[in-house]
């Protein structure tokens, strides 16, 4: 074995050791002088010293500012005496693209006798530092043992290649009593008792135990993840009873709206809406929660890749356009104290799930145009990763295909691991700081090259009409993929023709893995080869794997093997409805009771500087968000480019001036005083972020996420009732429908104490079409002598506020939504908007009318003056910092140019609305409160340098 | 009738602005054909019946290694011939962002004396992570650069991570820069983040001694309309983007060879 090292020459600067050096002084360790980062790759095979050089010459090292050294055998060379060497390798069995490319790149120099290629990562820290403190920097910084391990001296990273030999496992079910079956469903298939009895059933109907590929399946097919049973079932709230959740509130919005440009709802991967009568648009957000606690950089990555994967699996295929991404961390300075055991810090996890999300996004070109980050103490053990993708389809092509008996499965993509095994049914229980054990095949590693090749050649092979349907091969792997697909025809699937990454994997295994990057096609038999050798031309893997029959059976078949065969009626109808109870009582808070702070300047500060609040254009810049060249409004604008854009447009087709505008509503805080105003302040949020870019709600459909706590305890699930009714409520009054959603429930993390219960967390995500985008507008204030309007009704609603949270209150006065009211205002406004008649426009949301103000003079570099005594309020307010931090809903600051004031004012009409101020040079926010005395005077370099200090990493 | 100059432009695994920079060719007159790098290989001479070849942005082969050197790896070996005549024939290359990185790793550029040597580099971002925002760039007017003339400042957004150009001193003529950044009164000495990576000399693209040769960090592709700009509702509307017209110069000189 040769190991060549390869590390930045000592007269440069080396960026990624700099920026590894700060965050060790993060975590208070100080004493570090330098830190250098070196690649390490190790070589089996027969090989020349020349041709080692060679590789490390030509190939490995840059010859301008690297450097490179080799010998044989795993062993570092020696480094100074107060440099210590943490040397760290992925773990065996996880696939590392990087080795891949290595390996095709040596051959193309010509040598091929290489056989394999592992990589290793080689940090050099110079500074004092003690075992304990190396042993600190290892375990928070560098190494994640479910992937990686550091490589001690004569450790060779070799990886063995275990063989599989078959022998068909069965379970003994049959003579199990209930405490048996409930032994065998935990952490494993974590289904519950009447489920796993209906399963004993049936198989004592047949005479004969299950296999363990048939369990498995069952298993996943009927979790949480895959068939959302909680939302499906018989709920119990006080005398009201709901037989399925989903289909009382969410679907039957868009049922009673009958929207005509609805082209797909709720039966495809992602929801499809018409554009332009020639082309539709699909749009699907999902989460990756319990793999990004883990390994936060890969299961970010793998979130990201998956939610692409629906959108390439919608319809016929459809390409992505638009990635949106929301996430909830515990606070950046979470003491490490208080963290629970065998959790990572919120810090690590933010920073891995950015590069996760970024190195995925960025390497497939899918521009990150539009997200959040929420922060709150509760997210410690259960951090939320939602990723969306926009995707653009012809509309010819966006209905799900159906296959015909006799059609191909064909696999397509890349190769299958031990990567995700019971992904699913994971997701679909509680963590506990067991869990990183339990689960640590859970983890999947993503390779977005191998993602954007599949890409690129499913949408020719689509053009060409080389296949009768798609879908993408996510949770539950083969099995929910291909068992779905086969639900109303019958499959049979021959498991060892399925593409391995590397031996030893068992039919199981193989059936039930959640590798990455694989998508399902159905392919008449006569066109198969010409599917085939398109897909080799691009250098990806097509394999038929099996045929789709006219059996109504799932047949799985390994070396001529029969191993598994069910019923597609029982597999897909046979899971017993649950029926559960709930209770909601509406919690009551203290009511705050402060005096009104005599400084209302530095409460603005700090409510800028709130992280909830703070600019996130540290983790915008790293996205690439102009690739594809469709950008229209991006999340960056104003006179520096750095103000906080209120929502995302981009242009699907270069050639057409139609627009697509996505928005995100989401604020936990209302949601601890009652998730029914959380859900109707988030669709709120939404749909003004829409209004705000220029945007109408004539084509706008909705997408939900509900991330909840376990529906097992009675009153997460009675909120989780609230939120759903609250969707139905509001998306009605507004004429909104509903296309496509998703749940993640059991987001709880149980310690020795306690259990952690994420807040009940809604994500409403908003996508409208724009006839025209020269009509967009932008947050940013314009123009010295402009007006400011404040168009909407400011009630004494702080309760869930940033102005409350900083005093430490929750109180119970929650923003409520007037639909119906809210639609009348949101419709005048965009007219005007439409007529050329608001220069800046911003949705008032965190912080109110004082925040908004503030970003949206600093955006423009100008200077405003505002009087409190002008609002339009809907009750007695009687304080200044009530009336300029409140957050009700249905507001906007909006700029008008003096000479169209009086059709502006026109134009609104019957709208709560007044002008309460003006753009000024001076380059000030001015504030006069309700006494009619100035109460607020703040440059607008502080204003923005409080809100852009926080997150400026 | 005039024959339509033919512009091919380069796709490897990994790649991903050939759309827009497709685009951007067309709406200059271009006929654009969308070539896999491996076709290109399986079929050498198919390189000769173009004018222009383009290696547009992305992350080919993941950027492993280090950003473009796979692809840099695999032209050098399996295409150097056919590019080294397309050279001689007097035609044009464009190296965008990724296709810098490539063009370099390749040792197309700056085309040193010694042409075995790569004598420059992309290296790391001085900030150590991926930015993507848009920056002012200055026109070499001593360059004899095709692509830029007759143009004399841009705006145009950059999205990598490796972007630094490093070089000894001394390997590159003042000639060969063609594009500096700079701050919004064209000083070319500006610092971050109007250098938005810690090139040398703010160096922000180069070209070989004959002008033909052109790589840059920034992505003209990505400002061709106005509303691609990022303050293009606040600001007096221009006709088209300022990367447009290195589209243009290129298409009208291939015309000409």
């Amino acid at each position: 074995m040769f190991r060549i090292e390869v590390s930045v020459k000592p007269k440069f600067p080396d960026p990624e050791g700099d920026r590894l050096k700060t965050d060790i002084c993060d975590i208070g360790l100080t004493t570090v002088k330098e830190v250098r980062v070196s690649d390490v790759y190790f070589l089996e095979g027969r090989l020349d010293e020349t041709q080692v050089e060679r590789i490390g010459r030509q190939l490995l090292a840059d010859p301008a500012v690297e450097d490179f050294f080799w010998g044989e055998g795993p062993l570092s060379r020696i480094e100074g005496e107060d440099v210590h060497v943490i040397e760290v390798a992925y773990n065996p069995g996880v696939t590392v693209p990087l080795e891949e490319s290595v390996n095709k790149a040596i051959r193309d120099l010509g040598i091929d006798t290489v056989t394999s290629v592992k990589t290793a990562r080689k940090y050099s820290v110079r500074g004092d530092l003690s075992k304990e403190n190396l042993r600190s920097i290892r375990d928070k910084l560098l190494v994640n043992s479910l992937i990686q391990h550091v490589v001690t001296k004569r450790e060779m990273v070799v990886l063995p290649s275990p063989t599989y030999k078959f022998v068909l496992t069965t379970v003994d079910l049959l003579s199990l009593d209930d405490d048996g079956l409930m032994e065998l469903s935990k952490n494993r298939l974590w289904l519950n008792l009447n489920e796993m009895r209906r399963i004993k059933d049936y198989f004592s109907e047949l005479g004969r135990n299950p296999t363990d590929v048939e369990l498995e399946t069952l298993a996943q097919t009927w979790s949480e993840h895959c068939i959302h049973k909680t939302f499906k079932s018989k709920i119990k709230l006080g005398q009201l009873i709901i037989d399925n959740l989903l289909k009382n509130t969410v679907m039957r919005v868009t049922e009673e709206l009958k929207k005509p440009w609805c082209l797909s709802v709720f039966r495809d991967n992602a929801g499809v809406i018409d554009f332009d009568g020639r082309y539709a648009i699909c749009f699907k957000v999902e989460t990756h929660n319990h793999p990004s606690a883990l390994e936060p950089y890969g299961g970010a990555a793998t979130g990201i890749g998956g939610v692409i994967r629906d959108i390439l699996g919608t319809g016929l295929g459809a390409k992505p356009i638009l990635n949106t991404d929301v996430f909830c961390f515990a606070p950046p300075d979470f003491p490490y104290e208080k963290l629970p055991r065998g959790v990572l810090h919120p810090r690590r996890i933010f920073k891995g799930v950015r590069a996760g999300v970024a190195d995925y996004g960025n390497r497939l070109g899918i521009p990150t145009l539009n997200g959040a980050i929420l922060f709150d103490e509760r997210y410690v053990g259960n951090p939320l990763v939602f990723c969306g993708t926009l995707g653009v389809l012809p509309v010819s092509m966006s209905q799900r295909g159906e296959q015909e008996p006799g059609d191909l499965v064909v696999l397509v993509g890349g190769r299958t691991g031990r990567d995700g095994i019971h992904g699913v049914t994971f997701a679909s229980g509680e963590l506990t700081k067991e869990s990183e054990a339990i689960s640590s095949s859970s983890v999947q590693i993503g390779d977005p090259i191998t993602e954007k090749k599949l890409m690129d050649v499913l949408l020719k092979a689509r053009d060409r009409g080389l296949y009768r349907r798609i879908t993408d091969c996510g949770g539950g792997g083969l099995s929910s993929a291909v068992g779905e697909m086969a639900a109303e025809t019958g499959v049979r699937v021959y498991l060892e023709r399925v593409p391995l990454k590397y031996s030893g994997l068992s039919y199981t295994e193989i059936w039930i893995s959640e590798s990455q990057e694989r998508m399902v096609l159905a392919v008449p038999p006569d066109i198969v080869n010409r599917l085939i050798s398109l897909f080799q031309s691009e250098g990806v893997e097509a394999t038929v794997i099996g045929e789709f029959t006219d059996t109504r059976r799932l047949e799985l078949f390994y070396e001529g093997n029969l191993v598994g065969d069910l019923d597609m009626e029982f597999l897909h109808k046979g899971l017993p409805q649950l029926e559960k109870d709930a209770i909601w009582e509406q919690p009551q808070h203290e009511e705050p009771d402060f005096p009104q702070p005599s400084d209302l300047g530095e409460q603005l500060l700090r409510i800028l500087s709130s992280w909830n609040v703070c600019s996130k254009e540290w983790v915008i810049r790293q996205y690439d968000h102009e690739v594809q060249g469709g950008s229209v409004v991006k999340p960056l604008v104003g006179v520096n480019n750095d103000g906080p854009s209120d929502a995302a447009i981009v242009r699907p087709l270069l050639d057409s001036n139609m627009g697509i505008v996505v928005a995100n509503g989401i604020n936990p805080k209302y949601g601890d005083i009652d998730p029914y105003w959380m859900a109707a302040s988030a669709i709120d949020e939404a749909l003004r972020q829409v209004i705000a870019v220029g945007g109408s709600l004539r084509k706008v459909a909705l997408l939900d996420n509900f991330c909840w706590g376990n529906p097992d305890k009675l009153d997460r699930l009675g909120g989780l009732v609230r939120a759903a009714q609250a969707c139905y409520d509001i998306a009605l009054g507004y004429e909104i429908p509903f296309i496509s959603g998703k749940d993640s429930l059991y987001n709880e993390f149980e310690t020795e104490k306690e259990s952690i219960c994420i807040p009940p967390t809604l994500l409403i995500s908003a996508v409208a079409v724009m006839d025209n985008v020269d009509r967009v507008v932008t947050m940013d204030c314009k123009q010295e002598g402009d007006l400011i309007y404040i168009v909407g009704t400011t009630w004494n609603e702080l309760g869930g506020s940033v102005y409350y949270s900083i005093h430490g209150y929750v109180g119970n006065r929650v923003p409520r939504v007037d639909p119906k009211k809210g639609k009348r205002l949101t419709d005048a406004l965009n007219a005007a908007m439409e007529k050329g008649l608001v220069r800046a426009c911003h949705d008032l949301s965190e912080g109110g009318i004082g925040v908004a103000a503030a970003e949206t003079a600093f955006a423009g570099g100008l200077g405003m003056v505002i009087n409190l005594r002008k609002v339009p309020l809907s009750e007695a307010v009687n304080r200044d910092d009530y009336v300029l931090f409140s957050e009700s809903n249905t507001r906007f600051l909006v700029e008008v140019a003096p000479e169209d004031r009086r059709q502006f004012e026109g134009m609104m009409a019957g709208i709560d609305f007044a002008a309460i101020g003006e753009v000024t040079r001076k380059e000030k926010l001015e504030v006069y409160g309700l006494n009619g005395k100035m109460i607020l005077s703040v440059p607008i370099v502080e204003l923005k340098e409080a809100w852009q200090r926080p997150l400026r990493w | 009738m005039k024959i339509k100059v033919k512009a091919l432009i380069l796709r490897a695994p990994g790649t991903n602005c050939d759309v827009e920079t497709a685009f951007a060719f067309e709406q200059a007159g271009a006929q654009v054909d969308l070539v896999h790098v491996g076709e290109l290989i399986r079929r050498g001479r198919l390189l000769s019946h173009y004018q222009i070849m383009v290696i547009p942005g992305g992350f080919t082969y993941g950027d492993d290694i280090s950003a473009g050197k796979i692809l840099a790896n695999e032209l050098r070996l399996k295409l150097g011939d056919e590019i080294q005549r397309f050279v001689d024939d007097g035609k044009l290359i464009l190296g965008i962002c990724n296709g810098f990185q490539v063009l370099v790793k390749a040792g197309l550029l700056p085309r040193s004396r010694d042409k075995k040597l790569q004598s420059l580099t992309l290296a790391v971002n001085d900030s150590g992570k991926f930015e993507c925002r848009w920056v002012y760039l200055r026109v070499n007017k001593t360059s004899p650069c095709i692509f830029t003339r007759g143009i004399d400042v841009m705006y145009l957004p950059v999205a990598h991570g490796e972007g630094k150009v490093v070089i000894e001193p001394g390997v590159l003529e003042e000639s060969n820069v063609a594009l500096y950044y700079a701050d919004e009164t064209g000083d070319i000495r500006a610092g971050y983040p109007y250098n938005p990576n810690g090139s040398v000399n703010n160096i922000a693209g180069i070209c070989d001694v004959t002008g033909r040769i052109f790589a840059l960090m920034p992505h003209p592709e990505r400002f061709i309309r106005w509303t691609q700009h990022p303050r293009w509702t606040r600001e007096p509307r221009q006709d088209y983007g300022d990367g447009f017209r290195i589209f243009m110069n290129a298409v009208e000189w291939a015309g000409s060879i």
